[in-house]
């Protein structure tokens, strides 16, 4: 197994505030890592300084390149796709020109002619409905148009923030099932930010608790699944 | 009849010059939030600058050509030297950068070509057709002609080239477009350059008719604030019908409204702008996202 991201003492934050204190984490090839925590802890912010939203100090490795002082757009190129929290759709735009932005990177025709058959056959509603604006589809819809749209670039790693948030029960189990088909099929590595522990220990194969800005605990999920502390706070037992 | 039918077509060309303007100005606010009313000035350099390439001896046609692709090259330089480092600042940050470029390039004008009129050279051929007692003349239909020439091929960037889609993308979503890849600035970029090279052909029309001088625009940038307003900010097809009707307007009113006539007519594009504001602030064809969560 190799790091596909390896990151050492993350510090960022959001002005004068300070939210994240110096995190380290892995998430090794063909991996699905959970990070979990309440609101507030820095999940949100922890991707949003890996995908080069906002700034951060420390180093943040992909496939053993520091990538830390590249913007964001550079970071997409080299392979990290991040959904973010909420809409991850181009809310304006169709379903067809959402998956063609998901494709900007992809310079080759036949590769995108293959990718969008690949989501049509998953999701015919997908190609029913190119011609409709992202913003008009369901909240779970929009949340796999997000996946969909992610994945037309082709990424070395998937980020989702909180991909659940909103959706009804049925919708996220479909939609995680989603997630851990991809890392079964194509090996993608997926980092998943979450508040449904639950859902999220059963797919990952590692996880990450952070707290105030700070990993708490890691380990494998089934163990972390085990440990009373987690049980107490996030598993509602 | 037969006058207000002249009037209508009189209308409906000057109409396509300041929907050509209007569509610079709204390709820069969906770009970017700003109003540029600095348009019609950048747009007087640059027909100063193919004037005097012409004068130097290049060939008109050739003098436009080059002038066209400056003029992107000038817009986009504004807004990499002085809007790019204000981005995301209020808006009274932006009216007043506005209010610099107003002023700053007239006096570019004026400091290099003085207050004096000069003629420019009309594009289109003298000539004319009557046709049931209106008077159609070529530089009318030119005029047209080219506004749907220009209309065609930005719609065309805009909807089938990936180009196009990535500058429409970072547009309307500064923070998500980078997340796919795409070079955010870059493209807010090349669209400051490709309102320059429209306001570059908007004010090339009118240039015959109004002399050639620092204040050219002036008048018909208001036109195009009240087609961009009448139309919808974030519209281009808005931009084009909203100046269409400012111009049907003006030149009926004018013509038509004992009061108005010439001297008042200026005053028509206000009274619009104020009519649209108060009944659909978002103009015409402006869009309010609908998001189902």
């Amino acid at each position: 197994m190799t790091a596909i991201l390896q990151v050492r003492g993350m510090h960022a934050g959001y002005g004068s505030i300070r939210v994240l204190h110096g995190i380290d984490f892995d998430v090794e090839d063909g991996e699905i890592i959970a990070l979990l925590g309440a609101n507030g802890a820095g999940k949100t912010t922890t991707l949003r300084a890996l995908s080069g939203m906002i700034a951060a100090r420390g180093q943040i490795m992909l496939d053993g390149r520091d990538i830390s002082t590249l913007n964001a757009t550079a970071r997409a190129q080299l392979g990290i796709a991040h959904i973010p929290q909420g809409r991850g759709t181009f809310v304006d735009f169709t379903v067809g020109e959402n998956l063609a932005l998901g494709a900007y990177l992809v310079r080759d025709k036949q590769s995108i002619r293959s990718a969008l058959d690949y989501w049509y056959g998953i999701f015919p509603w997908l190609a029913e409905r190119r011609d409709q604006p992202a913003g008009s589809l369901s909240g779970g819809e929009q949340q796999m148009l997000a996946v969909a749209r992610a994945l037309m670039a082709v990424p070395r790693i998937l980020m989702c923030d909180e991909p659940s948030l909103g959706l009804a029960p049925a919708i996220t189990q479909s939609l995680f099932a989603l997630l851990a088909r991809l890392n079964k099929e194509r090996g993608m590595a997926i980092l998943l930010v979450e508040q449904n522990a639950r859902l999220t220990l059963r797919i990952a194969h590692r996880a990450y608790v952070i707290e105030s800005g700070e990993i708490r605990l890691q380990g494998g999920a089934a163990e972390l699944r085990d440990n009373p502390l987690i049980q107490r706070a996030y598993l509602g037992a | 009849m037969q006058l207000f039918l002249q009037q209508i077509v009189e209308g409906v060309a000057s109409g396509a010059i300041y929907a050509s303007l209007a569509l610079a100005l709204v390709l820069i606010y969906r770009a970017t939030r700003v109003v540029n009313f600095a348009q019609g000035e950048m747009a007087t350099l640059s027909v100063y600058i193919a004037w005097q390439i012409n004068q130097w001896g290049v060939p008109f046609w050739l003098s436009l050509g080059i002038v066209a692709a400056l003029s992107f090259v000038m817009g986009a330089l504004t807004f990499r030297l002085m809007i790019r480092p204000v981005l995301g600042a209020s808006d009274h940050t932006m009216v007043v950068i506005c209010i610099g470029f107003f002023v700053g390039f007239e006096a570019i004008c004026l400091w290099f070509w003085g207050a004096d009129p000069r003629a420019f050279p009309r594009i289109f051929p003298d000539y004319a057709w009557t046709v049931g007692g209106v008077r159609l003349t070529a530089n009318n239909l030119g005029i047209l002609v080219t506004l749907c020439t220009l209309t065609a091929a930005l719609s065309a960037l805009f909807r089938f080239t990936r180009l196009g889609l990535a500058m429409r993308a970072s547009a309307a979503e500064r923070e998500k477009s980078p997340l796919v890849g795409i070079p955010v600035e870059t493209m807010l970029m090349f669209g400051w350059g490709l309102a320059a090279t429209v306001g570059f052909v908007a004010a090339v029309l009118i240039a015959p008719s109004l002399f050639l001088s620092p204040p050219m625009m002036v008048s018909v940038v208001i036109y195009a604030l009240a087609a961009a307003t009448l139309g919808g900010w974030d519209s281009p097809a808005g931009a084009i019908v909203g100046g269409l009707v400012v111009g049907v307007a003006e030149s009926l009113c004018a013509t038509f409204v004992g009061f108005i006539g010439n001297e008042l007519k200026v005053g028509v594009p206000f009274a619009l702008m104020a009519v649209i504001l108060l009944a659909r602030p978002q103009g015409l064809f402006g869009t309010t996202a609908v998001i189902r969560v």
